[in-house]
C-alpha cells in the first residue's frame, strides 16, 4: 500500500461521479434505463471510499497524504517572479471520514430516489444532476488549496440550484432555486474577497503553505486585525452555504426540491461544506474571529429553533432544524471545539438524512401531502418508518446512546468549558436552550405525524409502508445514530476512536497575541511549538471540570423538552392552542420566521429594486441617450457621405461615361466595319506621320 | 538629242505599265480589268529584262500571267454569273482615296527622286539563272525549304477553305 | 538624262499608288485582289531595281522570287476566302462585308 495508491484512489471517487453525470445526461432522453448506471457508478464510488477509509485509518492514520501539480504559471508583476497556480489532493482523516460520509448518504439517496422519483418524467435527469453534485462534493472535501475549493463550492452551488429547481413548472420551486443561488453568491462574495486577500499575501492557494507562512509571522497587510478580516471573510462563504444567520432564508425555501435533494444536499452534505470550510481554515482564525464565528453559529442555532416550533411543513420544521444544527456546528467552531464540531457533522448528516428520508417516506406514503395537522396515526402503517424517525429523533435531542448525544454533549460541554475560561457565558445558555426547542420541536413532529388519530382519513387510508429500496435506506442511517460506532462509552466520547484517534486535533498558526489566553502555546510547557492548543492544561482541566455538569444539564434538558412534547400533544395536558392564544404576538413572530423575509424584502431586495430601476433610468435616458445621439450624428453623417457619393463621385464617373459616350458618337463613324476605310484611314495616317517626321 | 534604245524600250514598257495598270483600276468591268492586268505584268516583265534579271521576267510571265492571272479570272467567272452581264463592279471612298493617295503618292515620288542614292551602275549583265540556283541551293537553302512549305500549305488551306 | 534607278523607283510608286487605289475604291473582292498585285509588282521592281543599282549582289533576285511565290499562295488562298465568302454572303462586294463592325 502506497500512499500514490490512495492518490489514485481518491482521483478516481472524484471523477467517477462526473462521468456517471456525464453520460446520464447525455443518455437520458435516449436509454430510459440509464439511471441503473449512475446508480452503479455511485455504488462503485461509495465502496472505493470505504476503502479508501479503511486504508487511511490503518495504514496512514497520522500522515497528511498531499500530492500537487502546476496548473499554470505566469509571470508575478509585483515582485517579477514566475508565479504558479497549483492543484491538488490532500487526505487526511478528516477528508476519509468526509469522502466516507458524502458517498454513503449519496449512494442512499440515488438508491432511495429508485423509488422516490419514480415516474417522473425527467427522472434521468434527476440522476445525472445528482451525480455532478457528488463530483463537486468529493471536490470540495478532496482539495489541497482553496481556490478549487472555490471552484467545486460554486460547483455544488450550481447543483443545488439544479435540483431545488427541479420542478421548475412549480413557481415556487423556481423561485426557491433562484433565491438560494442568489443568497449564496452573497456570502461567496465575502469569500471571494479572502481568497483574494490570501493570495495576495501569500501568492499561493494551498492550505498548507499558507499556515506556513502565517506560523513565520506573515500576515496580511501586516497586521493581526486584516488576519481577523480574512479569516472572517472566508466564514461568509460558510454562512451562505451552510445557511447561517442572516443568510439562512434560502434554505427553508430550498425544500421545495424533492425530498431525497433535500436530504442529500440541504441537510447532510453541501450545507455541511460551509463547516467543513471554517474546519480547513481553523488555523488561521483568530480570537476575535473566532468570537465572530461562535456568535453567528449561536444566532444561527436559536433563531430557527424558535421558529421550528410552529411551523406545519414536516419539511420546513427539519429544514429549520438543520439551520440550527448547523449553528450548533458553528458556534463549536468558534468555542474552540472543533472535534466536536466536525464529529457533530458526521452525526449530524447520518440523523438528519435519516429524518429527511424518513419525511420522505411519509409524504411519499400520503401522496405529497407534507402538513403534519393533516397526518397523525401513521405509527401504525409505517412502523419501520416511525421507529427510524424516533431513533433519529433521539439522536438530535441528544438523549444518551446515541451518536447525537456523543457530539452533541461534547458541543455544550465545549461551551461551557469555553465559558468558564473567558466569561462568555451566553454560549452554554444558548445552547441548553436550543437543546431544548430542538427536542420539543422534534417530538412535537413526531406525535402529530405518528402518533394519535389520523386526521385526514382518506390519506390515511392509502397511507403504506414505503417500498424496500426506501426503507433500507433509512435503517441503515438509523444504525448509524447509534453510539456504538463512534465509542464504547456511551457517556464519554473522547474516549472513542474517532475522537481520540481519527479526527486530529486542530494546529494554531494565528500569531500567540491575537489567540485566546487558553489556546496560546505557553500553556503547554512539554510541547515546543505551539502543536495542538487543546492539548493544554488549562482546557483540559476546563472540559473535564465542565464535561459532568454539561452532561447532566444537556440530558435534563433534552428530557424535559420531550416531555414538555409529550405532554402538551399527546397528553393534551397542557392546551396548545391556550398558549397560543396567550402568547399570540411571539406565536405570530414564530410562524412568520421573525418577518426575516418581510424585512429582506422590505430592505434588501426593495433597495436592488429601487437600485435597479435608477439604474434602468440612468441606462434608458443616459447611456441610450449618448447612443441614439451618437447613431443619429452618424446616421446624418452617412447620409451626407451617401450624398457626396451619389452627386459628386458618382458625378465625375457619370460624366467621364457620358463624355466617352459622347465622343464615340463622333468616333464610331470611323469604325465602319469596312477594311478598305480602315486602309484609307492608315493612308491617311501614314501621310500625316511622313509630314511629321520628314 | 540622242536617245539610245535601251531608254526608248523603258519608256515603252513604262508606259505599257502604267497605262494598263491605270485602266485596271478604273474600269468597271471587272472582266477586262483582268485583261489590263495581263497587260500591264507584261509591263513589269520587261522592266525586270531591262534591269537585267531575265530569271525574275521569265518567272513574272510564268507565275503572273499564267498562273495567278487565270486564278483571279476563275474568280471573277465563279462569282460572278456569266449570263449576268452585272460583272461591273462599282467604286466607293473615291474622293478620300483620289486625296489620300495623291498625297502620299506624292510624297513617296519626292522621296525618291531627292533622294541622294549611291549608284553602283554600269555593270556589264550576266545571265542569272545559275547564279541564282546556286544561290537558293546554298545561302537561302533554308528559305527555300520554308518556301516549299508555306506553298504546300496554302494550297491544301485553299483547297479545304474552298470546299467548305 | 539615261534611264537610271530613280526612273524605275518613280514607275514603281505610281504602280503602287494605282494598287492602293484599287484596294480602297473597288468594291469587288477580286478587283481587291487585283490591287494587291500591283502593289506587289512595284514592290518586286524595287527589290530588282536596288539589286541592278545597288550592291546587294543577286538577293533582290530573290526576294523578289519569294514575293513572286508568296503572292501565288496569297492569291490561292485569297480567291478560296472569296469563293467561301460568295457562297455565305451571296456577294463579293467588300463594302457590305462589314461584320467585323459588330
Amino acid at each position: 500500500m502506497h500512499e500514490s495508491t490512495l492518490i489514485n484512489l481518491s482521483l478516481f471517487i472524484l471523477f467517477l461521479p462526473l462521468l456517471g453525470f456525464i453520460v446520464t445526461l447525455l443518455l437520458g432522453k435516449k436509454v430510459k434505463s440509464v439511471y441503473i448506471f449512475e446508480n452503479l457508478i455511485i455504488i462503485i464510488s461509495f465502496f472505493s471510499s470505504v476503502y479508501l477509509l479503511f486504508s487511511k485509518l490503518t495504514n496512514f492514520r497520522t500522515t497528511k497524504i498531499t500530492s500537487e501539480i502546476e496548473w499554470f504559471s505566469f509571470n508575478n508583476f509585483i515582485t517579477g517572479s514566475k508565479l504558479s497556480i497549483n492543484i491538488g489532493l490532500m487526505i487526511d482523516n478528516i477528508t476519509a471520514i468526509m469522502l466516507f460520509v458524502v458517498a454513503l448518504i449519496s449512494m442512499l439517496v440515488h438508491l432511495y430516489s429508485i423509488e422516490y422519483m419514480k415516474g417522473d418524467e425527467r427522472y434521468n435527469r434527476y440522476f445525472a444532476y445528482l451525480g455532478i453534485f457528488t463530483f463537486s462534493m468529493n471536490g470540495i472535501v478532496l482539495t489541497n488549496n482553496i481556490l478549487m475549493m472555490y471552484i467545486f463550492w460554486e460547483l455544488v452551488g450550481l447543483s443545488s440550484y439544479l435540483l431545488i429547481g427541479f420542478w421548475f413548472e412549480k413557481k415556487s420551486a423556481a423561485d426557491a432555486s433562484k433565491k438560494a443561488f442568489i443568497v449564496n453568491r452573497i456570502g461567496d462574495i465575502g469569500m471571494f474577497a479572502g481568497i483574494l486577500i490570501l493570495f495576495f499575501t501569500y501568492q499561493t492557494f494551498s492550505f498548507d503553505k499558507i499556515f506556513g507562512s502565517i506560523s513565520s509571522g506573515q500576515l496580511p497587510f501586516n497586521s493581526d486585525f486584516w488576519l481577523t478580516v480574512t479569516g472572517i471573510l472566508l466564514f461568509c462563504g460558510a454562512i451562505g452555504k451552510s445557511a447561517q444567520f442572516p443568510l439562512h432564508v434560502w434554505l427553508p425555501d430550498a425544500m421545495e426540491g424533492p425530498t431525497p435533494v433535500s436530504a442529500l444536499i440541504h441537510a447532510a452534505t453541501m450545507v455541511a461544506a460551509g463547516v467543513y470550510l471554517v474546519v480547513r481554515i481553523f488555523g488561521l482564525l483568530t480570537a476575535d474571529a473566532m468570537l465572530f464565528i461562535g456568535v453567528i453559529g449561536m444566532i444561527s442555532a436559536f433563531i430557527p429553533a424558535t421558529i421550528a416550533l410552529t411551523q406545519n411543513d414536516i419539511k420546513k420544521v427539519l429544514a429549520y432544524s438543520t439551520i440550527s444544527q448547523l449553528g450548533y456546528m458553528i458556534m463549536a467552531l468558534g468555542v474552540g471545539a472543533y472535534q466536536f464540531a466536525f464529529f457533530h457533522l458526521v452525526t449530524h448528516a447520518f440523523f438528519k438524512a435519516a429524518l429527511f428520508l424518513g419525511s420522505g417516506s411519509v409524504i411519499h406514503a400520503m401522496h405529497h401531502e407534507q402538513d403534519i395537522r393533516n397526518m397523525g396515526g401513521l405509527k401504525k402503517k409505517m412502523p419501520l418508518t416511525y421507529w427510524t424517525f424516533v431513533i433519529s429523533s433521539l439522536a438530535i435531542s441528544g438523549i444518551p446512546l446515541t451518536s447525537g448525544f456523543l457530539s452533541k454533549d461534547g458541543i455544550i460541554a465545549s461551551s461551557l468549558a469555553f465559558a468558564n475560561l473567558t466569561g462568555h457565558y451566553l454560549f452554554p445558555i444558548f445552547s441548553l436552550i436550543v437543546a431544548l426547542l430542538t427536542a420539543f420541536y422534534m417530538f412535537r413532529l413526531i406525535i402529530l405525524t405518528f402518533h394519535g388519530e389520523p386526521r385526514d382519513h382518506h390519506k390515511f387510508e392509502h397511507a403504506h409502508e414505503s417500498p424496500f429500496l426506501m426503507v433500507m435506506p433509512l435503517v441503515l442511517l438509523a444504525v448509524l445514530s447509534i453510539f456504538i460506532w463512534y465509542t464504547p462509552n456511551p457517556l464519554n466520547s473522547e474516549q472513542g476512536w474517532v475522537l481520540s484517534k481519527w479526527i486530529e486535533k486542530p494546529v494554531i498558526h494565528t500569531p500567540e497575541n491575537s489567540r485566546f489566553d487558553f489556546m496560546k502555546s505557553f500553556h503547554n510547557e512539554n510541547v515546543l511549538s505551539n502543536k495542538s492548543y487543546i492539548d493544554s492544561e488549562v482546557y483540559k482541566e476546563a472540559m473535564h471540570s465542565a464535561h459532568y455538569p454539561a452532561m447532566g444539564l444537556s440530558l435534563f434538558v433534552a428530557v424535559l423538552g420531550i416531555f414538555l412534547a409529550f405532554a402538551v400533544y399527546q397528553w393534551k395536558k397542557i392546551n396548545a392552542d391556550l398558549i397560543t392564544q396567550k402568547l399570540k404576538p411571539l406565536y405570530n413572530f414564530s410562524y412568520n420566521k421573525w418577518y426575516f423575509d418581510e424585512i429582506y424584502h422590505k430592505t434588501f431586495v426593495a433597495l436592488t429594486i429601487g437600485l435597479s430601476k435608477v439604474l434602468a433610468w440612468f441606462d434608458a435616458k443616459i447611456i441610450d441617450g449618448i447612443v441614439n445621439g451618437s447613431a443619429f450624428i452618424t446616421k446624418h453623417f452617412s447620409f451626407f457621405i451617401g450624398n457626396f457619393d451619389k452627386y459628386v463621385v458618382d458625378g465625375i464617373v457619370n460624366f467621364t461615361a457620358y463624355f466617352n459616350g459622347f465622343a464615340g458618337l463622333f468616333v464610331r463613324r470611323i469604325q465602319t466595319g469596312k477594311v478598305q476605310s480602315y486602309l484609307a484611314l492608315v493612308i491617311f495616317s501614314i501621310v500625316i506621320l511622313l509630314f511629321i517626321f520628314k | 538629242m540622242i536617245m539610245n534604245y535601251y531608254d526608248l524600250i523603258f519608256y515603252l514598257f513604262a508606259a505599257v505599265t502604267l497605262l494598263s495598270a491605270l485602266m485596271v483600276v478604273t474600269n468597271r468591268n471587272i472582266v477586262h480589268s483582268a485583261f489590263y492586268l495581263l497587260f500591264t505584268f507584261f509591263g513589269v516583265a520587261g522592266l525586270y529584262v531591262l534591269l537585267a534579271a531575265d530569271f525574275i521576267a521569265i518567272v513574272q510571265l510564268i507565275v503572273y500571267v499564267g498562273g495567278i492571272l487565270i486564278l483571279l479570272l476563275f474568280g471573277v467567272m465563279l462569282t460572278n454569273k456569266i449570263t449576268n452581264v452585272e460583272i461591273k463592279t462599282g467604286t466607293i471612298n473615291l474622293v478620300p482615296a483620289v486625296i489620300g493617295v495623291g498625297l502620299f503618292a506624292g510624297a513617296l515620288l519626292a522621296a525618291v527622286v531627292n533622294a541622294p542614292w549611291k549608284i553602283n551602275n554600269t555593270e556589264q549583265a550576266f545571265p542569272t539563272t545559275k547564279i541564282l540556283g546556286t544561290l537558293l541551293i546554298q545561302e537561302y537553302l533554308l528559305i527555300f525549304e520554308l518556301l516549299g512549305i508555306v506553298l504546300l500549305i496554302a494550297l491544301i488551306g485553299a483547297a479545304s477553305i474552298a470546299r467548305k | 538624262m539615261t534611264v537610271g534607278l530613280t526612273h524605275f523607283l518613280v514607275v514603281s510608286t505610281l504602280l503602287f499608288s494605282m494598287g492602293l487605289y484599287a484596294i480602297i475604291t473597288r468594291k469587288n473582292a477580286v478587283m481587291v485582289l487585283m490591287g494587291i498585285e500591283l502593289v506587289l509588282n512595284s514592290a518586286n521592281i524595287n527589290f530588282v531595281a536596288f539589286s541592278r543599282f545597288g550592291n546587294f549582289g543577286y538577293s533582290g533576285h530573290l526576294v523578289a522570287l519569294f514575293v513572286i511565290v508568296l503572292a501565288a499562295a496569297e492569291a490561292a488562298i485569297a480567291l478560296a476566302i472569296v469563293l467561301n465568302i460568295y457562297k455565305n454572303m451571296s456577294t463579293v462586294n467588300v463594302d457590305e462585308i462589314d461584320n467585323l463592325r459588330e
